[in-house]
């Protein structure tokens, strides 16, 4: 890998080294949380302050961290940042915090946060680490308000919950594609864009 | 000391616990007056929306002033001043053994074990007539245990609207609920007809020009175990186990008082 500037370690993550594209981690939540645009606002809001600072505090005491329990200790940084999260949200954005459910929660087990603190965070100096916490939470983001356009789009006729293509429904005449409204629909979607971006930059496939 | 020993690894595993702990549980003291406030915000709210009687924008408390919260003995089917109403808090009688009743299961259709013996419910007046009567439901869902308020008019049968208020279903398929398109669907339905118990919740689409359909509501599409749910909660709160008899009194008498 190339050397680690600031710009890069913030930048790459968005598309050349895109957290889900690419390392395809974090597949879960992005399938859950993808159906409304809306949502989706949220949720990377969220995961991008819980992966910048899990990074940033776990580098700060990352020569601490006896090794025989660090996996642990990266767990309760994040499981303490989530829950502060959701408290937050519950308190201040109530509707929105209704609307993310259990998926605030599930941010614990978004492999992009642990994967970043172990394979990052342990080993850079707190700054760049935390850098790259926004970096990944924001190529995270990027696929999320992807996904979730074109299955709201698809999949209710809206943007943001503005109609753009009337729905039936609602006395329109787009009749609504149910299979986006469906998890599995976020797989198809994340596939053929994984597809095109490899397509775009051949380096990116794996060797065989 | 050694950054692997066995006395470091437990001394750095201590004072992260004891760090961690204490930022979650100060978050979770200093957020909760706000948390509480918003929860009671987000059911009169809701109990406006039902009633149909939130404007946009509006002042929810100002607004509220106008529904007055009522007490009702489930056992003995009418209006009970035994508790105050204003204070009593229904979570909270489901953790009082003088208040709590088991349901067996045979006649347990919402699947809720148990419930209180009072009821609180929310009365809009208009002068001395009761204009619309507010009913708190519940029951499970696919997820979760399913919240909701089901506003009948002052005939004690049509459905002046349904709100639910706190669930946990699938977003996009069981949590349509919340959904306003579908909750507008609530409006004009007939809960009972020649007395009995005649609401139903189907999968798919009520055809409006078939008998039957005005106590016939649409269910949630892909969503047919929340749908289910949906069906038996109402069923069983509006039936003879629930409401059914309370409303029949309401009804025959006219009844405003306890």
């Amino acid at each position: 890998m190339a050397e680690l500037t600031p710009k890069r370690v913030l930048l790459d993550p968005i598309l050349a080294n895109n957290p889900i594209m690419l390392q395809v981690l974090g597949i879960c939540s992005a399938l859950a949380v993808t159906s409304k645009l809306e949502t989706v606002a949220a949720m990377s809001v969220a995961l991008i302050f819980v992966t910048a600072f899990s990074n940033l505090f776990i580098s700060a005491i990352r020569n601490q961290i006896p090794n025989s329990i660090r996996i642990i200790v990266q767990m309760t940084i994040i499981a303490s940042l989530v829950i502060v999260v959701d408290q937050v949200l519950k308190a201040y954005a109530f509707s929105i915090s209704k609307q993310l459910s259990v998926f605030v929660g599930l941010i614990i087990t978004n492999c992009i946060v642990m994967g970043r603190a172990e394979a990052f965070a342990m080993k850079n100096p707190p700054l760049l680490s935390f850098l790259d916490g926004i970096g990944n939470g924001l190529g995270y983001s990027t696929l999320l308000f992807v996904v979730g356009a074109i299955r709201e789009l698809a999949g209710s006729g809206k943007l943001f919950g503005h109609n753009i293509l009337t729905p039936t429904t609602e006395g329109g005449w787009y009749t609504v594609n149910g299979l986006m409204i469906l998890p599995p629909s976020a797989f198809f979607i994340i596939g053929l864009l994984i597809w095109a971006l490899r397509t775009y930059k051949p380096e990116q496939v794996e060797k065989e | 000391m050694h950054k692997d020993s066995v006395s470091r690894t437990l001394l750095v595993a201590t004072v992260l616990c004891i760090v961690c702990a204490v930022l979650v549980s100060s978050s979770v003291v200093a957020l909760k007056p706000l948390q509480e406030r918003n929860k009671a915000l987000e059911e009169k709210k809701n109990i406006l929306e039902a009633a149909g009687l939130m404007v946009p924008g509006g002042d929810i408390e100002k607004l509220f002033e106008q529904i007055e919260p009522r007490l009702v003995d489930l056992d003995t089917d009418h209006f009970t001043d035994q508790m105050d109403p204003t204070t009593f808090d229904p979570r909270a009688a489901m953790k009082n053994p003088e208040l709590i009743e088991s349901i067996p299961a045979d006649k347990d259709i919402a699947k809720i074990r148990s419930r209180s013996r009072l009821a609180k419910v929310y009365l809009v007046k208009q002068g001395d007539r009761i204009e619309t009567l507010i009913l708190p439901v519940y029951g499970k869902g696919l997820w979760s245990t399913m919240y909701a308020f089901v506003a009948l008019s002052g005939d004690g049968n049509t459905v002046k609207g349904v709100t639910f208020y706190d669930h946990g279903e699938t977003p996009g398929l069981g949590g349509e609920v919340e959904n306003p398109l579908w909750k507008n669907r609530w409006l004009g339905k007939h809960i009972y007809q020649n007395d009995q118990l005649a609401i139903r919740v189907i999968k798919g689409r009520v055809d409006p020009n078939r008998p039957g359909a005005i106590t016939t509501m649409d269910g949630l599409g892909g969503a047919t175990l929340t749908t289910r749910g949906v069906n038996n909660l109402i069923r069983y709160w509006l039936g003879e186990e629930g409401f059914a008899p309370f409303l029949r009194n309401f009804r025959t008498r006219g009844e405003t008082h306890g």
